[in-house]
């Protein structure tokens, strides 16, 4: 389903349509505004591409047929971000998904929490990872999906969102450990 | 040397996604694995690190305000916002044709703006559906004294019943029926050999006289509320055998 063969499809709603959506999929608009600004790191461009997916899930709104409706609106918001993506950042999709996951020693647990203990610190090392591990992190750790929800929203299949969160945790420990000691030093 | 549920099930089993099974056994491993226990310890801080940074960025105020907008433009009703007062005027005038044809068209009982609960249709239907063989009377007595009785119990009111067979309308029995969902008595007057269907439900409304008889598909029938009752009679007999049952019964 493209997006212009969606467009074509879409139904002139009414104020029943509009009574439904407010009390199913609005609610959910922090959610979609969240999932946004980490996969497109700027809230300016993520209040434009919320705003666009919000309305887009509105026009289509009567192929909603009930059940999950944060799943329902977070896969549009996402699809809305990944073509944003696409247009205005091609490089940064470039990165490969399926990377090889080397065994690396653990990072203690105490070294972890001191890397970590600084928003900015922890902000940056997420933003350092390419979307679709930030993605899935942002799911789980922020907006608590489980897999199921995951893999609807993502559209990675069910049996292999456990290694996708399994490799974006390592990458984000990665991130944060060998950022910290000259974050560190400059700090002090 | 390393371990390899660290890198699968340890996450399955730190987002509780592992069954009861998988996730018992993993605890077994977790006591003799000292890497799985250290790796797990480190994404349990790392979770911690994610959830209590505040992170999350909730949607601002004015995204919602544009929104909401957005939403009012792409939905049909509101489709005239912004349009001159000139238009909205047109608009009433035709709205207003319409609801007067419709009221024509599809009349409530009565002819007033408290109007009955139900349809001119469906006070038809269920006195069409009546004559249909069998489904005349619950209970056929002409004694109003067997006919009131046999109300109780089935419905939360007591139907005023009462025979007027000496003034040419006598009781024919009585059944238990709906009108637009409501359960409602219905009272069987016969006027020579016609039939009339006297539908009886209690109301909260204020007394109403009996209004004037509305008439369709060779159907009449009146409409009245009194002390706590509202009635409607229809039959097919003329409009005033019906007026004059009806007066009988609001006395």
């Amino acid at each position: 389903m493209s997006g212009s063969d969606q467009e074509k499809g879409a139904d002139v709603l009414d104020a029943q349509d509009r009574a439904r959506f407010e009390q199913l999929v609005l609610p959910h608009l922090d959610a979609a505004f969240n999932l946004a600004r980490w996969l497109l790191r700027s809230r300016a461009d993520s209040e434009d591409v919320a705003q666009e997916a919000m309305l887009r899930a509105y026009r289509f709104f009567r192929g909603f047929h009930g059940g999950d409706a944060r799943a329902w609106l977070l896969q549009i918001v996402r699809n809305t971000c990944y073509t944003w993506l696409e247009k205005n950042r091609p490089v940064e999709l470039m990165t490969e998904f399926d990377e090889e996951l080397h065994p690396q020693p653990s990072t203690s647990p105490e070294a972890l929490a001191i890397a970590g203990d600084n928003r900015e610190r922890l902000t940056r090392a997420l933003e350092t990872l390419p979307p679709r591990f930030r993605e899935v992190l942002v799911l789980r750790e922020l907006e608590g999906c489980s897999y199921k929800e995951i893999a609807a929203i993502t559209a990675i299949p069910i049996g292999t969102v456990m290694s996708a969160l399994a490799r974006a945790r390592q990458r984000l420990q990665r991130a944060l450990t060998h950022a910290s000691p000259q974050e560190a030093s400059r700090e002090l | 040397m390393s371990c390899e549920l660290t890198r699968t099930v340890l996450h399955g089993y730190l987002d509780g996604e592992l069954d009861a099974t998988g996730a018992a056994e993993f605890e077994r491993h977790l006591e003799s694995c000292r890497e799985c226990a250290t790796a797990l310890g480190a994404e349990e801080s790392l979770r911690s690190l994610l959830q209590r940074s505040g992170l999350y960025e909730n949607a601002p105020v004015a995204l919602r305000k544009k929104i909401r907008a957005d939403l009012d433009a792409a939905t049909a009703s509101s489709a005239a916002r912004g349009i001159p007062a000139w238009r909205w005027l047109a608009a009433a005038a035709a709205l207003l044709i319409v609801a007067t044809v419709s009221w024509f068209a599809w009349p409530r009982v009565q002819n007033s703006a408290a109007s009955a609960p139900f349809t001119a249709a469906e006070i038809i239907d269920a006195h069409v559906r009546s004559l249909q063989p069998g489904h005349l009377t619950d209970v056929a007595s002409t004694d109003q004294h067997t006919v009131k009785p046999w109300f109780d119990g089935k419905l939360a009111f007591a139907p005023p019943v009462k025979d007027y067979a000496d003034e040419g309308f006598p009781l024919v029995g009585g059944r238990l029926d709906v009108l637009a969902g409501q359960n409602v008595a219905a009272l069987v007057y016969s006027r020579r050999k016609h039939l009339i269907n006297v539908f009886v439900l209690p109301t909260k409304e204020a007394d109403t006289p009996i209004h004037p008889p509305g008439a369709r598909q060779g159907y009449q029938w009146v409409h009245w509320r009194h002390q706590g009752m509202e009635y409607c009679a229809i039959s097919d007999v003329s409009a005033s055998d019906l007026h004059e049952l009806a007066q009988l019964i609001y006395q």
